[in-house]
């Protein structure tokens, strides 16, 4: 039998209660700290699964920016952003890009897309802030 | 001819040149600045009536600082759904766009008077001067700089503030080095540091003088325990070295009055240099035009439907206060857009004496400064406020002589979190005295 006891920051709102969770062979046994409902389940959710949005750039040609910013379009495991960096780094899209466009399809085979967060307009003559 | 005729002649000439050389418009509204405050008081300006609006926007495009702030987190109050900045920019764009404001990009302005005279230079247009009926400002705010810090040391490159660095990154696709050392813990280091961490640079330490963080918890969980990225409270930069690139700095702990600890000395290498330590609002226009001042905001005073001491000449956003959070930018910068166009439209009744607001105590600022308007339309007024230092379970009164207008429980209270309380309006009707007094109270003492 396996206990150990995780140490969480409850992000629901600016307390920031610290929550300690216990664990008895993967199972929680109780949920100590929080000073409301919403820190228990947070706690929960972020011992179990813990998942985070991956907001980033990918390489443009030919566009008014050299970058597109973009996104996961839901929320990721934690444990992937990395890779997912690495996955989106090897991607070059071209001009005019729109909100909303996939960028990158099942990152990571995580099931999640990465989208564009804006609208990049082709440059007829170079990009306009890198001059 | 002598050649102080001839120079008289030339000077003449070029005199009338320039002169001929200025483009004369009139237009009802000039916003300055097409950032979030400057784009959502267009919208809500039009939206009530005012359809000649202009605005001028120095950078190529619109949005302001929300086009590198690519990370998520905006729009959780106003869109009710979580969006990055350049989501949250492009709502507003086309919305702006849709409703046919004109839009001067490349154009910075130069001038501002108390005339409402607008001059903006722009490459394509030359010299414009705008004779205004009302000016929005909404230029925004501008970063402390190593400078205003005075931090020792040599002066190699490889020293940013973390917006400047955040700009090469997210915009320009430019990395600013590959080992990093954040001075300030605000939400803008915090954020560049998981910025710089999933670039691949190595993150050595984000340092804070402050016992406390200034950003959100949210962003200390997210963009530092996620990565391990450790934050040193009471520690600060004490020394910056480098020959022609940053090497490495010196830190030092620090006591509660922020003065360095001799013997707490040690060096971290490094190639460069955040520094997120503090936002101004940017407002040389806005004092080049005489407006009043404000000695804690940084901005200028204004009243309810926030107009300056100058009579038509309103300011949202960043330049009036530093917001936390976009979505209170927005709802700000609405409430000045639909006070000009009242304004221009010759319909807001005015107080005949003013009610001043006044903070005391623990509240650092209230804004706004004065409510000098009577408004029929809104039922609730809301005060933007925040307190010196962090406090658990306050109560935030709002007080008129011995009457009382509204108290709201905060179970903890930051600096870095703007506090909002709706006064009703009703309630604003025959007050005890003209004024009301903004003050935060531990709850053992109510």
């Amino acid at each position: 039998m396996s206990t150990e006891t995780v140490e969480i920051t409850c992000i629901a709102c600016p307390v920031g209660c610290d929550v300690s969770i216990d664990v008895e062979d993967g199972e929680i046994q109780s949920i100590e700290g929080n000073t409301c409902p919403r820190g228990a389940e947070y706690a929960k959710e972020e011992y179990r699964n813990p998942t985070r949005i991956l907001p980033t750039t990918a390489r443009v040609t030919g566009g008014v920016l050299p970058r597109v910013p973009v996104k996961s379009a839901q929320p990721m495991p934690k444990p992937k952003l990395e890779d997912a960096m690495v996955e989106i780094a090897a991607v070059e899209v071209e001009a005019p890009v729109e909100l909303g466009d996939v960028i990158v399809e099942n990152v990571c085979d995580t099931g999640v897309d990465i989208v564009a967060t804006r609208d990049l307009p082709a440059a007829e003559d170079g990009p306009k802030a890198v001059e | 001819m002598t050649e102080t005729e001839a120079e008289a002649i030339e000077s003449t000439q070029s005199a009338a040149a320039a002169e001929s050389a200025i483009r004369r418009e009139e237009h009802d509204l000039v916003v300055v600045g097409g950032g979030p405050a400057g784009l959502a008081a267009a919208q809500e300006a039009y939206d009530h009536g005012v359809d000649d609006i202009v605005i001028l926007e120095r950078d190529f495009e619109l949005g302001g600082i929300l086009q590198q702030c690519i990370h998520n987190g905006f729009g959780l109050h106003y869109f009710d759904e979580e969006l990055t900045g350049p989501e949250y920019a492009q709502e507003f764009i086309e919305n702006v766009a849709e409703r046919g404001v004109d839009i001067r990009l490349n154009t910075m302005v130069e001038e501002v008077t108390d005339e409402k005279l607008v001059y903006a230079v722009s490459e394509d247009d030359g010299l414009t001067e705008i004779d205004a009926e009302a000016v929005v400002l909404a230029m925004g705010c501008r970063e402390r700089t190593r400078e205003a810090l005075d931090i020792p040391g040599d002066r190699p490159a490889g020293v940013f503030s973390a917006g400047t660095a955040q700009r090469y990154i997210n915009m320009e696709g430019k990395m600013p080095g590959e080992k990093a050392v954040i001075l300030g813990s605000g939400d803008i280091g915090l954020i560049m540091a998981r910025r710089m961490y999933l670039e691949g640079a190595d993150v050595e330490a984000v340092l804070e003088i402050l016992p406390y963080t200034g950003g959100l918890t949210r962003n200390v969980v997210q963009c530092l325990e996620d990565f391990d990225i450790p934050l040193r409270t009471q520690q600060t930069i004490t020394e910056i070295y480098g020959d022609e690139r940053v090497e490495g700095v010196t830190v030092q702990e620090v006591d509660d009055d922020f003065e360095p600890i001799p013997g707490t000395e040690y060096d971290i290498e490094c190639d460069t240099v955040l520094l997120s330590v503090g936002l101004i609002p940017e407002n040389e226009l806005s004092e080049g035009a005489g407006v009043d001042m404000h000695p804690v905001t940084g901005g200028p005073v204004v009243d309810d439907g926030r107009e300056t001491s100058v009579d038509d000449i309103y300011a949202c956003g960043n330049v009036l206060h530093v917001h936390d959070l976009v979505d209170w930018v927005t709802e700000e910068s609405m409430i000045a857009g639909r006070s000009v166009a009242k304004q221009l439209q010759g319909d807001i009744e005015v107080r005949e004496e003013p009610i001043e607001i006044e903070s005391t105590g623990a509240v650092s600022y209230v804004v706004p400064e004065r409510i000098s308007n009577v408004d029929d339309d809104r039922e609730e007024l809301p005060l933007y406020l925040r307190v010196y230092a962090p406090m658990d379970e306050v109560f935030v009164t709002v007080e008129s002589g011995d009457e009382q207008l509204a108290r709201e429980f905060e179970r903890r209270a930051e600096p870095g979190e703007m506090i909002t309380v709706d006064l009703d309006t009703e309630a604003l009707e025959d007050l005890p005295e003209n004024r009301l007094t903004v003050d935060v109270v531990p709850k053992e003492e109510i």
